[in-house]
């Protein structure tokens, strides 16, 4: 294979394999912020669905478990997030950062006994048993979580455009105002929207643990659940373009490994932040002043 | 229309209940009700840790007695909470300043890490001059590189309308990418074998401590940065410029205030402090620039002006406070068998509670002006 | 350090030991006596269990509690800021600590230095190697161990079991002493064929999971069938070499038992030998050197067990190398000519570097054979 080929492989097969989580944890920030409020502390839920996911998984010798359990655990700390966050005056902003703060204090807190052992894995889908070509094979072994996320993120804008919850989670998101005249239950949604959006990222966690790289360890998250902030702006509120960024931001974390190994070396630090880069300028094409963002929800105090 | 600030920024900034005539124990009121709700906050907070610990098997008591030792208890302890304390008024200030205007930067660690660099070479370069100017030179590069920074977040925002919360996360991102790249890359020390750095400044160019004490002189910077900015938002027409507009750009305008430019001033200054406080690690502490600049200190500034509900000088004691934690983590660590985590685990309780607190604001009449007003 | 001799005063001194937690229950002091002990303090700069670099301190450490009248402080997760100078001073100000390891490289310079200066009654040894006579306080030491020997030995392995002969090197930052041992793993493999390649891999940092999975699995691709690495916690790249059914060597601690198939041999740390002569020397009050270092002829630095898929042929091959390199101080590794990848001659003919060679400290190449730029 040539050099060419080479990377364009190890791109895609990064791709599928960096992804997931920011899948995950994407489509959770979407939805907490179609209903109007952001959550940073998804990378809190993140890490704590890593080491919950591991440690049950551990436990119970069973991966889905874990899986579950990672599911539950996301959910309990966006339940917090979201019940504070209702009372006047919480500002979200700063309360996610405190939440992730608690998820991570609280992961690495319980998760000490559990960097050692090896807990089972969750099965992969040979998707390459067609190909010869080792790289190929290896690239083509797909978890089943990530499909899980696809399906998620056309449930969801499926569901957003054709569903009545999902016409009252857009209404809540946009007008608080519009929300309270049509006497929608504001705080109750965006609680809900919140619990769920955490526990999706709770399941991105455990795909770091129990699938790619399958491990748990501090240093396990590299801020996926920070980034996916930025992703979901960068996909403009959309589900399946957030599906789509995942896969462009898992290829450019791939970038810079896949390039040295053909020999191009300089600057290795400069393409690790390639994503960031390339979502800060398309950002600044596509946003003009006085011009609101196509998809914005109108409530989310970040945009505005 | 560029900004619109949402109505609650406006209430927060602008709704500072009038006072009557005649109501003389309103302002002692007021001041009560911000020291009580914290107090009580952290009070909350420490007792939901307390139950936390029982479940462990770990006493509530012998925990506090050496948080308490570990981080007020002795005039060693207390310098120890103190130094701990000195950069995050730096970073937390890059946080309340921007947030007079409404906005959210949570992108500080950016400009600690450039302006540290900045310093660092500014003061290796010019390391044979006169020591105060050489400082006086690092601390100016410092500053300008970090109101650059956040001013190029605040510019982002003000002219091109993008939000300034996820502009200044990407930029962090990206400006260590930057620094990782300089500093082992073309401005590596070629003598900084194992530990990749930029030149040294020299030590005759290093802050040293405070006199009679075990503190860098960057608490004082940070004290005064905050008291200053404190002043400057409470008593000149500046700060009520910044206030008007954060409070309503409508009224800004309105006012002919340049809403626009004041954004990116106000990004710039906090820059600036960020900036300053990475220098003030390079010219106290490190003495180069190195990985360990990126300390999370930025990270830390977000919350403690959170905590401080964007107040320059409550900034103060909420840096005091997460300063005094960290210091007594070690302790905890080698006295109780606990782990690293615990402290975070305790950050965790006291932030949410705190942050939470925000609600009880203006919930009881006792505090509120009287009269009829 | 004569081995014998410490392992008979430890024996002596364990047997004392049951003696004196009699006597202290008796006495009902249920926390130690930390004045009447010698009170050593040992700082992580990472999770004490990242079955890596701070694993191999911390087991280190776990020797040294057992030894009678020492009470061993820890702290993990120390960062390489004020923070690492605030936990020394705390270790002695408030636990009364008069050894101390700082273990990680950073803590050394400005941090244990100005420690150190104010505190001259307390004993610093700092794992590393930057200690210099006459430069740095006499209260202050460096204790450094020289792991390329074992790295040759793993690399005389890999190139006997790969197939494809290209093996692969995930490494953190292009510094010396990263350098030595990539290289000193590549030629080891081209002592057995010369034509293996060695293809390395820079993170940029030491704890990366993600990034280093993906290296792991991009040199996979490439067709590199033997893996080793140099970062704080190799477990990830273990483990992911494991799952994608190549072969690796371990590095810092033992590894074997994350990789059950694929482990071939490793390089470890035996810190628990620099610390037990450090610690009992201190115990008998007699002055602690300043600088001690050593490699595997001093039992300093170990080899995994050979794993399973290591072929009888290799071991023999790896074995007799060991054994000389035991028996010879001034076995090289680093013998010209010797030309960089790059092709610029870095020894000259006739010229060896040992291990303990002053010029490999400031190692900037990666010899022949290794593809991949310090970029």
């Amino acid at each position: 294979m040539d050099n060419v080929g080479m990377v364009l492989v190890a791109l895609i097969a990064g791709a599928l394999r960096v992804s997931t989580p920011f899948l995950f944890v994407s489509l959770g920030e979407c939805l907490t912020e179609k209903s109007g409020r952001i959550n940073l502390g998804n990378e809190g839920a993140l890490v704590l669905g890593a080491m919950t996911g591991y440690a049950a998984s551990y436990e119970t010798g069973s991966a889905w478990i874990g899986v579950l359990a990672a599911l539950v655990a996301g959910g309990g700390l966006g339940l917090l997030h979201g019940l504070v966050c209702s009372l006047a005056r919480v500002n979200d902003v700063a309360m996610g950062i405190a939440v992730m703060l608690a998820g991570t204090g609280i992961a690495f807190f319980f998760g000490k006994p559990y960097i050692q052992p090896s807990a089972p894995q969750l099965p992969v889908i040979p998707l390459g048993f067609w190909s010869d070509a080792p790289q190929i094979r290896s690239a083509l072994d797909v978890s089943p979580l990530f499909f899980i996320g696809l399906l998620v993120a056309f449930v969801m804008t499926w569901a957003f455009k054709n569903t009545r919850t999902g016409l009252v989670v857009r209404i809540v998101g946009d007008s608080s105002d519009a929300a309270k005249a049509m006497g929608l239950p504001i705080d109750r949604v965006r609680v809900i929207a919140t619990t769920i959006g955490s526990a999706l990222a709770g399941v991105g966690g455990s795909f770091l643990s129990l699938s790619y790289p399958g491990s748990w360890n501090e240093g396990l998250s590299s801020g996926q659940g920070l980034v996916a902030v930025a992703l979901v702006v960068f996909a403009r509120w959309n589900p399946l373009a957030c599906a789509a960024a995942a896969l462009l931001f898992g290829a450019a974390g791939a970038l810079g490994p896949s390039l040295q190994t053909v020999g191009i070396t300089q600057g290795y630090y400069l393409f690790y932040a390639a994503p960031y880069a390339l979502t800060l300028l398309i950002m600044i094409l596509t946003v003009a002043p006085g011009r609101v963002l196509r998809g914005m929800p109108g409530e989310l105090s970040l945009t505005r | 229309m560029t900004i619109a600030m949402s109505s609650e920024a406006a209430s927060k900034a602008t709704a500072q209940p009038k006072q009557p005539a005649g109501d003389w124990g309103y302002p002692f009121r007021r001041l009560l009700e911000q020291l009580l709700v914290p107090v009580a906050a952290l009070l909350i907070a420490a007792t939901g840790f307390a139950i936390f610990l029982v479940f462990l098997g770990t006493s509530p008591l012998d925990f506090a007695s050496l948080v308490w030792r570990g981080a007020f208890g002795s005039w060693f302890s207390f310098q120890n909470t103190l130094q701990r304390a000195a950069p995050l008024l730096l970073t937390a200030l890059c946080v309340a300043l921007p947030a007079q205007l409404g906005l959210v930067v949570i992108g500080g660690e950016g400009a600690v890490v450039l302006g540290g660099l900045a310093a660092a070479v500014i003061g290796a370069s010019l390391s044979a001059l006169f020591p105060p100017l050489v400082i006086l030179a690092m601390a100016v590069s410092g500053a300008l590189v970090g109101a650059f920074w956040i001013g190029l977040t605040g510019w982002l925002r003000a002219y091109r309308g993008i939000n300034e919360t996820i502009a200044s996360l990407l930029l962090a991102y990206i400006a260590l990418a930057v620094f990782n790249h300089l500093v082992e890359g073309p401005l590596r020390d070629p003598a900084s074998l194992n530990k990749p750095s930029t030149l040294p400044i020299g030590e005759a160019n290093m802050l040293g401590s405070l006199p009679g004490m075990n503190i860098h002189p960057g608490l004082v910077l940070g004290l005064v940065a905050c008291i200053g900015f404190w002043i400057v938002i409470q008593r000149t027409s500046f700060g009520f410029a910044w206030r008007v507009t954060g409070g309503n750009l409508r009224t800004a305008l309105l006012q002919g205030l340049p809403a626009n430019r004041l954004i990116v001033i106000a990004c710039a200054l906090g820059g600036a402090c960020a900036g300053l406080a990475g220098m003030i690690e390079v010219a106290a502490v490190h003495g180069s620039a190195n990985a360990s600049l990126a300390a999370g200190y930025g990270y830390a500034g977000i919350l403690i002006a959170f905590l401080a509900r964007q107040s320059p000088l409550g900034a103060i004691p909420m840096a005091i406070l997460l300063g005094g934690i960290s210091a007594a983590g070690g302790l905890v660590q080698r006295r109780l068998g606990l782990p690293d985590a615990t402290v975070l685990v305790l950050q965790g309780f006291i932030f949410v509670s705190i942050l939470a607190s925000e609600t009880i604001y203006g919930r009881f009449r006792w505090f509120q002006p009287r009269g009829t007003a | 350090m004569r081995d014998q001799h410490l392992v008979s005063r430890r024996t002596l001194l364990q047997g004392m030991a049951a003696g004196t937690a009699v006597a202290t229950t008796g006495l009902g002091t249920s926390r130690p006596a930390f004045a009447k002990d010698l009170v050593v303090g040992f700082i992580y700069v990472g999770p004490k269990d990242d079955y890596g670099y701070n694993q191999a301190h911390a087991e280190g450490a776990t020797i040294i509690k057992k030894i009678p009248g020492v009470t061993v402080l820890e702290e993990e997760k120390v960062p390489e800021t004020l923070d690492v100078q605030k936990t020394m001073e705390s270790m002695i100000e408030l636990d009364g600590a008069s050894l101390i390891f700082p273990t990680s490289f950073g803590y050394f310079d400005p941090h244990m230095l100005k420690v150190a200066a104010k505190y001259p009654d307390v004993q610093f040894r700092h794992c590393g190697g930057l200690w210099t006579e006459g430069k740095h306080p006499k209260n202050t030491g460096s204790y450094f161990g020289y792991i390329g020997r074992a790295q040759y030995l793993s690399g005389i392995v890999a190139a006997h079991t790969s197939k494809t002969k290209k093996l692969g090197f995930i490494a953190a930052k292009p510094i010396p002493q990263v350098l030595i041992n990539v290289n000193s793993f590549a030629l080891g493999a081209k002592s057995v064929d010369p034509t293996i390649t060695t293809q390395v891999i820079f993170t940029g940092d030491w704890s990366l999971p993600v990034k280093e999975a993906e290296a792991t699995n991009s040199l996979a691709d490439q067709g590199v069938d033997v893996i080793t690495c140099h970062v704080d916690g190799p477990k990830v790249i273990m483990e992911t070499a494991e799952r994608r059914g190549i072969f690796c060597t371990g590095y810092h601690a033992d590894q074997s038992k994350l990789a059950p198939k694929g482990y071939l041999t490793g390089a470890e740390w035996n810190w628990s030998k620099v610390y037990e002569a450090f610690v009992t020397e201190a115990q008998a009050g007699k002055p602690l050197p300043n600088f001690v270092r050593g490699g595997l002829s001093d039992g300093f630095v170990k080899t995994s067990a050979y794993g399973p898929a290591v072929s009888e042929e290799a071991r023999k091959q790896a074995d007799s190398v060991k054994a000389e390199m035991i028996k010879s101080p001034d076995y090289a590794v680093f013998k010209g000519p010797l030309k960089s990848n790059i092709g610029k001659e870095v020894i000259p003919a006739g010229k060896s570097y040992p291990e303990t060679a002053i010029e490999l400290e400031s190692t900037d190449y990666l010899v022949e054979g290794i593809i991949g730029a310090i970029g």
